[in-house]
């Protein structure tokens, strides 16, 4: 309740705004409403959402069922009172613990922790260390918390300049002192975060945890709660001072992985255990027990080593996902409109049909940075195996092996921020700063495990998925 | 076993929750078939709940005691009935259509205004039943009434809601569930408290579920209908006796009930008598006692008893048996003395409440749960030994519990919970029921807190046109059927048969397509079907369209009517196909040529094995000779008139 003018008739239009207005009955008002059926309703008058009809009025029942009455059938509505419900989460103050590590979470927007607000269905978020101790009481076990609200933003609408607010705000927490840092963020777009932050955060002392839900806090079985103590738990006391996020390993509550920044994506759009760590295998296992780290070799946690912030960018670059048939004027239209660098995610081993190439030539003519990654996102781009590949490479395309398209995306807008000079954007394309590329695919690196397969409907019978 | 008792004057009141399966093809918020129950997993996956806040940035009551018992939660899988919804992994599909539209034909029924917009909540459940916490759920149809003894019954609300998890184990802090259950649509329908006797209940429970089952657009078998029964005595309180199986249970629950509540009020005065006259004026003391019954004779005071316990039940240490080291726990109830022995319901007492209470929210199961002073198992030194330990003065009682540390001492505030609850009255609570009419705490009563919107859902218009179309096809209503079937001369009994088991349906199906005469019809569906059944036929599957066949045959061919089992046994086996191929393979209905003479010549002759010299013996004996062939070509009647015409008048058969 932010808006400084409230509408007492909140999200009602029309008839149904009509018919209220004619009751003399506001958004909270308590009231007996009777329809031509002889029907009564008592209860709540709802607000409710503009991009439903104007036909029907919401209340809210004494049981805490909704119901919307339609207008033509509404033969009353007498008020019996006012109940406007004020939502505040409640604070406990979060304990102190001198031994404990001293842990920031910045804040992008995503709720990680919230609670609902139990008229409406809307969701608040919990955020302050009192909130999110009311919420996760186990957070006082782990850290002393202190938390930053940066921005409020759903995780699609980020972007570059909140990119470079939050690599500053990093600064500035490992400045103060930040034992570890955790960033909430919704999940969409966690990947593309946790990849510039590898480019723009570089050398921490400490870990960098990115951490959200893919269940709303405000359900009882939410992977909310156990992601943030998993989060907080590798801030405060893991060993891995890199750009990482941390979310649910299976779907069960079991663990969290730690993925690497460069390496991950989403890849489900519901499930818990949705990002996975690429043409790899994860960091590291975390749960409320401990870690065990699984292999790949990472950045330490060192607090006398020195951050380095670079968050130069040029924003004017973008993903080409080819498909047969694409028109090259696409092509064209993107030089034409100003684009200083094109991501391509090829078919197969890196590839876009031949009708495409004198485009390309021309838009690289021009003064385009133009890189190949794969749309099969496991494998590497090797446009050496098959004419058409040499023939791209002819042209000037540069091929990024086993870089994710998304972090490719990231990359060139971080070095095109540095130079235009194209010898010099393919050099720094191409040396890894934090495994964006990796000399070799593990053959454990790649494991859709396919169902249905005796062996592995075996497999997953033993396990809790 | 019945106290008699006046229900009038201990104020009885009762009121329903109907629960009904509805028949579609799928489930209500995802493509899953409905129905389709499995026996095997192929997937498994484990969970926690944790409370949600509350509006008033409060736990729900019940939400927060089910986050005490501190379960894990696992859900056995079958690829075959459950999809990335019944995980919580994908959020809800659309409300299923099709679901919807029985609901409101459910509520027409039931006599109810149709909602104009359906908005879905969430019910929230932390037991795990249903894994994302929450129970789906949307009024579709209020203010609804049927005919019950004179009177009316009112119907306050019916919803359409999910179905959830069935239990397959619970087993300390485990708790195991099957999904394929999970998402099946089912309608609740909510009477008004207009109940007020225990057979009030049971006619009142038969009549919805009849009401329910005319339409044939609901599932019937094994837990296809649950009811929970809401009984309250004056001074009590709602008590919810949850998901009983069967009408006939709800006498005996609900006389239980009523009993128990009047003890517990009388429990409250005594409280109140001995100065105990709030929750805050109970209190407890513990301590572990492990090592003063260390070497007890009774087995589960010991570390090895508790041991033999867990390894007979496959319990793991710190995940179905609790956190930390075994330990006896003995709690001083202050100036409560004798207060456990003090009657609740029918044969039980007060300490079976503790029991209940410890036992689901403590995660401490091993029987007796709990012991005291007035049931002590052991040696009166032992319970002597205790008592000093504990400092107990003559008027305080002493109980006694046992298991991994942490749940002893979530039991002893439970106890003292329960006790604080007693100087109130009667908790509002969810009780299980037993077969023997008992029943048990299960959780604590849900209020509205636990009621919000579905942010997953919109809602949806349901439209005058779209509730008036399925006026239009309505079914007829049972008191309208029975009246009807009654006037034909079926007995009550067997119509209600019909009604309950949908036979109803194609009683009307065939009198009104195929011109069959609706006694004879009644009794074949609703008395004769009964025994093929029993006999193991698939009687049930048989089509409508076999039926209405196989009864037009019989209407064109009477002597047909003699053949009637081995049609029925041949269109259970051959589901779909039509009898005519039957009838017309065995050349039934047909005369053969020159039946009559070979039946002369056979007459001649045939003589049975030890003549007795009778008529009757020649006769049966000639009958059974012959018929074999005849049966279901010629009317038997007229065979025997044949063989013996001096026979009239006597019919044989049906
Ligand atoms: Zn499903």
């Amino acid at each position: 309740m932010n808006e400084t003018v409230k509408d007492p008739l909140k999200g009602y239009r029309g008839a149904a705004r009509a018919k209220l207005a004619e009751w003399k009955v506001r958004v909270w008002s308590d009231v007996r409403c009777t329809n031509s059926a002889g029907s009564i309703f008592e209860g709540v008058v709802l607000p409710r959402s503009e991009t439903f009809d104007d036909l029907h009025i919401v209340l809210k029942l004494r049981t805490g069922y909704n119901v919307g009455v339609h207008v033509d059938r509404v033969v009353s509505i007498e008020e019996l009172g006012y109940k406007e419900a004020f939502y505040k989460i409640p604070e406990q103050e979060f304990p102190k613990r001198p031994s404990l590590p001293k842990i920031t979470l910045l804040g992008t927007g995503g709720t990680i922790a919230s609670r609902l607000d139990y008229r409406t269905g809307a969701v608040i978020p919990a955020f302050t260390p009192g909130e999110l101790y009311g919420a996760v009481p186990e957070l006082a076990d782990l850290s002393n918390l202190t938390t930053r609200k940066i921005f409020g933003v759903f995780s699609e609408n980020m972007g570059w300049e909140q990119y470079v607010i939050l690599a500053e705000e990093i600064e500035r927490e490992i400045a103060a002192g930040a034992d570890g840092i955790v960033v909430g963020h919704g999940t969409d777009t966690m990947g593309h975060t946790a990849a510039i932050l590898n480019f723009m955060v570089q050398d921490s002392p400490v870990p960098i945890v990115i951490v959200g839900s893919q269940r709303s806090s405000d359900r009882p079985s939410s992977d909310a709660a156990l992601n943030l103590i998993h989060a907080v738990k590798t801030a405060g006391e893991g060993d891995i001072a890199e750009v990482q996020i941390c979310m649910f390993g299976p779907t069960s509550d079991r663990y969290g992985l730690l993925h690497r920044g460069t390496r991950c994506r989403k890849m489900h759009s519901s499930y818990r255990s949705t990002f996975r760590t690429i043409s790899d295998i994860p960091l590291a296992v975390v749960n409320r027990e401990g870690f065990r780290y699984l292999g790949p070799e990472y950045l330490p946690r060192d607090p006398n080593r020195r951050v380095k912030i670079d968050t130069a960018y040029d924003n004017r670059i973008t993903i080409l996902y080819y498909y047969p048939g694409m028109d090259p004027d696409l092509v064209d239209a993107l030089v034409e409109k100003g684009y200083h660098g094109i991501v391509i995610a090829g078919t197969g081993l890196g590839h876009v049909n031949t009708p495409l190439y004198p485009a390309l030539e021309r838009a690289i003519k021009a003064g385009v940075h133009i890189v190949m990654t794969v749309q099969t996102l496991w494998g590497y781009a090797q446009m050496y195996v098959y004419d058409t590949g040499r023939d791209l490479l002819d042209i000037g395309i540069v091929p990024l092996d086993n870089m994710l398209p998304e972090t490719a995306l990231m990359k060139l807008g971080w070095v095109l921020g540095h130079t235009h000079d194209h010898d010099q954007v393919m050099e720094m394309m191409r040396t890894p700063i934090n495994h964006e590329i990796t000399p070799r695919e593990p053959h454990n690196g790649y494991l859709i495990l396919q169902g249905g397969l005796p062996e592995v409907e075996a497999w997953v019978k033993g396990h809790w998925k | 076993m019945q106290q008699s008792i006046d229900y009038t004057e201990i104020g009885l009141i009762a009121g329903l929750e109907v629960h009904q399966q509805l028949l579609t093809k799928t489930k209500l918020f995802c493509r899953c078939p409905s129905g389709l129950y499995t026996t095997e997993h192929d997937g498994t996956v484990l969970r926690h709940m944790r409370p949600t806040l509350s509006e008033l940035g409060e736990y729900d009551g019940t939400a927060l005691m089910e986050f005490k018992t501190k379960k894990n939660i696992i859900y056995l899988l079958h690829e075959s009935n459950t999809c990335t919804y019944e995980t919580d992994d994908t959020p809800p599909f659309l409300i299923n259509q099709e679901a919807v539209d029985v609901a409101i034909e459910q509520c027409l029924m039931l006599g109810c205004d149709i909602v104009d917009e359906l908005h879905i909540a969430r019910k929230q459940y932390l037991d795990g039943s249903i894994p994302t916490g929450f129970q789906r759920t949307a009024i579709v149809g209020v203010n609804g009434r049927l005919p019950f003894r004179g009177r009316e019954l009112s119907i306050t609300q019916v919803s359409v809601e999910e179905d959830s998890c069935r239990e397959v184990s619970d087993n300390g802090h485990l708790i195991v569930w099957r999904t394929d259950r999970l998402g099946v649509p089912l309608i609740e329908t909510v009477t008004g408290p207009d109940l007020r006797t225990p057979d009030e209940v049971e006619e009142a429970i038969l009549l919805v579920g009849r009401v329910c089952r005319s339409t044939g657009h609901v599932r019937v078998g094994l837990g296809a209908s649950r009811q929970d029964v809401n009984v309250s005595v004056r001074g009590g309180t709602r008590v919810e006796i949850k998901g009983v199986p069967k009408a006939g249970w709800a006498p005996a629950l609900v006389h239980g009930e009523a009993i128990r509540q009047v003890n517990l009020l009388q429990l409250r005065d005594e409280l109140h008598q001995r100065g105990i006259k709030s929750p805050e004026a109970i209190t407890i003391d513990h301590r572990d006692v492990t090592r003063i019954l260390a070497s007890s004779e009774i087995d589960f005071f010991r570390l090895e008893g508790w041991d033999r316990f867990n390894e007979s039940h496959d319990r793991r240490e710190g995940f179905e048996s609790g956190k930390g080291p075994f330990s006896v726990r003995a709690v001083r109830l202050k100036s409560l003395r004798g207060t456990l022995e003090h009657p609740t319901q029918p044969d039980l007492t007060f300490a079976h409440e503790l029991q209940g209470r410890v036992r689901v929210i403590s995660g401490l199961d091993q029987p007796p749960i709990m012991v005291h002073d007035g049931s002590w198992p052991g040696a009166a030194a032992e319970l002597k030994a205790l008592r000093s330990a504990l400092h107990c003065e003559a008027e305080d009682a002493l109980a006694v519990i046992w298991g991994a540390e942490e749940d002893t001492l979530t039991a002893a505030e439970e106890i003292r919970l329960r006790f604080a609850d007693a100087t109130l009255g009667v908790p509002a609570e969810t009780r299980q029921p037993f077969a023997d009419g008992h029943t048990n705490f299960e959780r604590i009563l849900p209020g509205p807190d636990r009621m919000y919107p579905d942010t997953d859902s919109p809602p949806l218009a349901l439209g005058r046109d779209r509730v008036a179309a399925l006026q239009e096809k309505l079914a007829e209503p049972p008191w309208e059927r029975e009246e009807r079937y009654s006037a034909a001369g079926l007995p009550r009994n067997t119509i209600h048969f019909l009604i309950r088991r949908g036979g109803a349906r194609l009683v009307d199906l065939v009198v009104n397509e195929a011109g069959a005469d609706l006694r004879s019809t009644g009794f074949f569906f609703g008395e004769r079907l009964k025994g093929l059944r029993r006999a193991g036929l698939q009687v049930d599957d048989i089509t409508d369209e076999q039926w209405l066949s196989w009864f037009r045959l019989m209407s064109s061919q009477p002597v047909l009517a003699e053949i009637l089992d081995e049609v029925v046994a041949w269109m259970a086996r051959h589901l779909g196909n039509d009898p005519n191929a039957f009838v017309e393979g065995g050349l039934y209905g047909s005369e053969p040529k020159d039946w009559r003479q070979h039946l002369r010549k056979i007459a001649i002759g045939a003589q049975p094995k030890n003549p007795d010299g009778s008529q009757s013996q020649r006769l049966a004996f000639l009958m059974g000779l012959v018929m074999p062939n005849l049966r279901g070509r010629i009317p038997a009647q007229e065979v025997l008139l044949e063989i013996d015409p001096g026979a009239n008048g006597k019919r044989d058969g049906q």
